[in-house]
């Protein structure tokens, strides 16, 4: 376990990241949308767990961070979901172009 | 003498007559709107009156001189500390004098319309224009302030353009308001430009000051007369811009292709403005500046006397080819004050040098009296036989007995026969010719010979001629017979007033330099004028009595000459070709394809950018989430780039 | 290559193939499955960390509550069996460019940092540890944000309800 340092667990977690905001602007459907959204904050927990074990070992910071931020996201998801499903009645689609109302 | 606030009623009264009719009197009483412009003017009338009795009788001479009397002053706007605009009331005897005429002209047209307008749709607002005008006429015969008097001329201008076109309806009568009004402020403008030169050197706008400055050797004329521009001193130039200002107003030659075509007013307006009053602002003018011309600047007095003269000259020779009556009566109007203008050029100044200014003005003061009663007739006339052409009269002379006897006293006086009115003012301006240029007299002795002749050519187109009946199927038709009172009792005491107005003392009274003299009478002098008009007449009476072929031989005759003359030597067709054919084409319209394609081009060239501009930007805003989300991760990514390597 | 190394390579290698799989496939309920093998992934990495009360908290909030709420979502708008869109060939290429010259740059940056090691006495992150910290009002006390975080999830229940609840009109 000394020989994987935080740099690998860094790498791992921003390729998370750009891995999620690729899929972010990429897909059409609302639902995979929201997926992407929960694999950027996922990246954000590995941050702050790796940066807590490695670098800060004598305070619990980092995990409390990711705590609240997986409170959060849940919270978050379903509040979403919810309006999702609210547009879903409206539309009679998911797709994330049909909400182009409030443009020009 | 009279308190001032008195004296200050009497330009007062018309204006408030003015605002009440206009505002007030129009919708709620106009049928008394009338009357009351009569009562406030015969209040003023009775002040003027009375002020004149006190001014010429009682206060006013002081050493055997007439003072000027400054009733009233009040500094308007100050330019500097020398030059301010004043607004007030100047008593000397010229400007006396014009206020009785003024007032009471305008009296004997107010109680005249009452029964020539009688039943017109908007006749209160004819009382209100008419109040106005006095109103602006007073102000400008009391000016004390050279600016005051330009001020008081634009409103007389504009009160003489409401009421020419007074009958909008018709287009001529629009049109010929309109050409007034151009050609006069196109005049005021050497005006204004002469009142700046003016001026400019002498330090003030104020009359006196201005007179004194200009005439007494010293800084102001020596700095003013050694200006010169293209081979004429700085004082002849801004003289004559001032007079050519005047010459506009009184229709001199070349201003005068206005005044003919301004007959479309309704005739009571034509006796007031066009005959008396307004068109003789610009001899006031230039009798007001009278000292500057004979004493500083005798090229410009010589310029004065020579306009006069030709306008006097070719007025009489149109007169005699028109047929319209109120178109001869303008030509007439003309002619005379071209006398009232060379008799002002041929005088001096002092003493008995000054008979001409004397005779110019007790000429203006006769000569308002009778023009005055030729138009007030011919309207009695128009009214009758509802037309305004020689061919559709004659024989009026049993159908209209008051009318015909006093407009008979009117052509006798103006034609110079005595003893009546005419004829001692003409005799006095034919002395002042006399004494200083033979040409002047010989073409003035002319131009009365000519005018005695047209004048009868008229009267006896009218009142004898053809019979009547002959030619109008039913004299019973005019049911309302000759005219009603109010017409009839101011052309009564105007007929009264021009038999006995010549024997007023005139030379007395006013004068160039305010001292009075006597004047004296030569029997054989007088006659040779007076022989030539009754042969005039004679010739008149020969060719137009009776239905006869003479006249039609005699133009016949001078065939060419007769055309141009009666074309009114196409003076209106040369002007308007200048104007529309040149200054239309060659100024006009590029001016307005500039303003149109390149001002009005770059307003619409910037608002189309704005708009394609914006056209560009607005997809921008497409509402779909995951562009937007697109142009934040760019725009971080940017900022980080620029931050991390470029920014030192 | 030591055996805590090759398990670590093979987490890593299920966390990011899972992720891309979950943002490219074509049908939405493999993409959820590949997100939840992704999440779960995570949650052996947090194993592999020693932090074992994360892990737990991992698999019981998202691998079964988030995911198997997607999961309802994706059969409540009838989404399930179509095959999706491809997405606009510009975002797409742009986005891909951009999120891999973005991952580049932050490569560069975490190797050239040089990550400084806090030197004192470290805790063990013990359920008693945690549990102590999060309720204790004293210095790297967080009784605060727990209690502002349940109102938020009260906040966000009573939300979720609101908007997506069908008011029966009278018929």
């Amino acid at each position: 376990m000394n020989e994987i340092g935080l740099t690998q667990i860094l790498f791992v977690s921003t390729a998370l990241f750009f891995i999620g905001v690729y899929g972010f602007l990429t897909r059409k459907n609302m639902i995979t949308m929201l997926m992407s959204i929960e694999l950027l904050l996922n990246s954000v927990n590995i941050n702050f767990i790796a940066f807590n074990k490695y670098l800060y070992a004598d305070k619990l910071v980092g995990l409390f961070f990711t705590v609240f931020i997986i409170t959060i996201a849940a919270a978050e998801a379903a509040v979403a979901i919810a309006i999702i499903i609210h547009l879903y009645r409206k539309l009679k689609s998911i797709d994330v172009d049909d909400t182009d109302i409030m443009k020009f | 003498m009279l308190n001032q606030n008195y004296i200050a009623l009497i330009p007062i009264l018309p204006i408030l007559t003015f605002l009440v009719i206009g505002l007030i009197g129009r919708r709620y009483f106009p049928n008394f709107s009338g009357i009351l412009g009569t009562l406030s003017l015969l209040t003023s009338f009775i002040l003027s009156a009375t002020v004149a009795y006190q001014y010429f009788f009682e206060v006013g001479k002081i050493d055997g001189v007439y003072q000027k009397i400054i009733a009233l002053k009040y500094v308007w706007l100050q330019f500097t500390p020398n030059i301010s605009i004043d607004m007030g009331i100047l008593l000397d005897p010229i400007s006396v004098m014009m206020i009785v005429i003024v007032t009471f002209i305008s009296l004997m047209v107010h109680i005249y319309s009452l029964g020539y307008m009688h039943g017109e749709s908007r006749f209160a607002t004819y009382y209100a224009f008419l109040s106005l005008f006095t109103f602006s006429m007073l102000g400008l015969v009391l000016s004390t302030n050279i600016f005051q008097i330009y001020i008081f001329w634009e409103l007389v201008g504009v009160s003489s353009f409401l009421l020419i076109g007074y009958y909008y309806e018709k287009p001529s009568a629009v049109a010929a308001s309109k050409k007034a009004f151009i050609v006069t402020r196109f005049a005021d403008l050497g005006f204004l430009i002469g009142i700046l030169v003016l001026s400019y050197f002498s330090e003030t706008l104020d009359f006196q000051t201005l007179i004194q400055r200009l005439t007494t050797d010293g800084t102001y004329l020596s700095s003013i007369a050694s200006v010169s521009f293209l081979g004429a001193s700085g004082l002849t130039w801004g003289l004559l811009l001032v007079f050519a200002g005047g010459a506009g107003k009184s229709a001199m030659f070349p201003f005068h292709i206005w005044l003919p075509d301004a007959m479309e007013g309704p005739t009571p307006v034509s006796a007031l403005i066009h005959a008396a009053t307004m068109v003789v602002a610009g001899v006031y003018l230039v009798a007001r500046l009278f000292p500057v011309f004979t004493i500083s600047c005798p090229a410009a007095l010589e310029v004065v006397a020579y306009v006069g003269i030709f306008s006097s000259m070719f007025a009489a020779i149109i007169a005699c080819t028109q047929t319209d009556i109120k178109r001869v009566l303008a030509y007439s109007t003309m002619s005379q004050i071209g006398f009232m203008m060379f008799a002002l050029g041929v005088s001096g100044y002092h003493g008995e040098e000054g008979v001409g200014f004397m005779a110019s003005m007790f000429h203006l003061f006769t000569h308002s009296i009778f023009k005055a009663l030729l138009f007030l007739g011919a309207g009695a006339v128009i009214h009758y036989v509802h037309s305004n052409e020689m061919k559709d009269m004659g024989g009026l002379r049993k159908l209209m007995p008051i009318t015909h006897i006093t407009f008979l006293l009117a052509c006798l006086a103006i034609a110079g026969i005595p003893p009546f009115a005419g004829f001692f003012s003409k005799e006095e301006i034919l002395t002042a010719c006399w004494n200083s240029n033979k040409i002047i007299f010989g073409a003035a002795v002319i131009t009365a010979g000519l005018t005695a002749f047209y004048m009868f050519r008229l009267y006896f187109n009218i009142f004898w001629n053809k019979d009547y009946s002959s030619h109008h199927h039913d004299t019973t038709e005019h049911h309302h017979g000759e005219a009603p009172k109010t017409m009839l009792l101011p052309l009564l005491i105007l007929a009264v007033l021009s038999v006995v107005a010549g024997f007023v003392p005139f030379s007395k009274l006013v004068t160039a330099d305010g001292i009075g003299f006597g004047t004296e009478f030569h029997l054989g002098f007088a006659a040779g004028p007076v022989i030539l008009a009754v042969c005039a007449i004679a010739l008149a009476y020969y060719m137009y009595a009776k239905e006869s072929l003479v006249p039609q031989k005699v133009s016949d005759a001078f065939k060419g000459f007769y055309t141009a003359a009666y074309h009114k030597f196409y003076f209106d067709e040369i002007y308007l070709f200048f104007t529309k054919k040149i200054i239309f084409n060659l100024i006009g319209r590029p001016a307005a394809w500039v303003d149109k394609n390149i001002f009005d081009g770059l307003m619409n060239l910037l608002a189309t950018l704005t708009e394609k501009l914006s056209e560009l930007i607005k997809p921008f805003q497409s509402g779909k989430v995951q562009e937007y989300a697109i142009y934040f991760f760019a725009g971080t990514l940017g900022f980080v780039l620029l931050f991390i390597y470029l920014w030192t | 290559m030591s055996a805590s190394q090759i398990i670590f390579y093979i987490i890593a290698a299920i966390i990011i193939g899972g992720g891309i799989l979950a943002v490219t496939s074509r049908k939405i309920f493999r993409a959820a499955v590949f997100l939840l093998f992704s999440l779960l992934g995570i949650a052996a990495l947090y194993f592999y960390l020693n932090y074992e009360f994360i892990a737990a908290v991992q698999i019981v909030v998202y691998v079964g509550g988030i995911v198997v709420l997607i999961i309802f979502s994706i059969f409540l708008t009838h989404a399930s069996g179509d095959e999706m869109k491809k997405p606009v060939l510009w975002r797409s290429v742009f986005a891909g460019l951009a999120a891999v010259f973005a991952t580049a740059l932050t490569f560069l940056y975490i190797t050239e940092h040089n990550f400084v090691a806090n030197s004192a006495a470290s805790v063990s992150p013990s359920v008693r540890n945690i549990g102590l910290q999060m309720l204790s009002t004293t210095e790297h006390g967080y009784i605060l944000p727990f209690e502002v975080v349940s109102m938020l999830l009260l906040a966000a229940l009573i939300g979720c309800i609101v908007i997506a609840i069908k008011i029966k009109t009278k018929e």
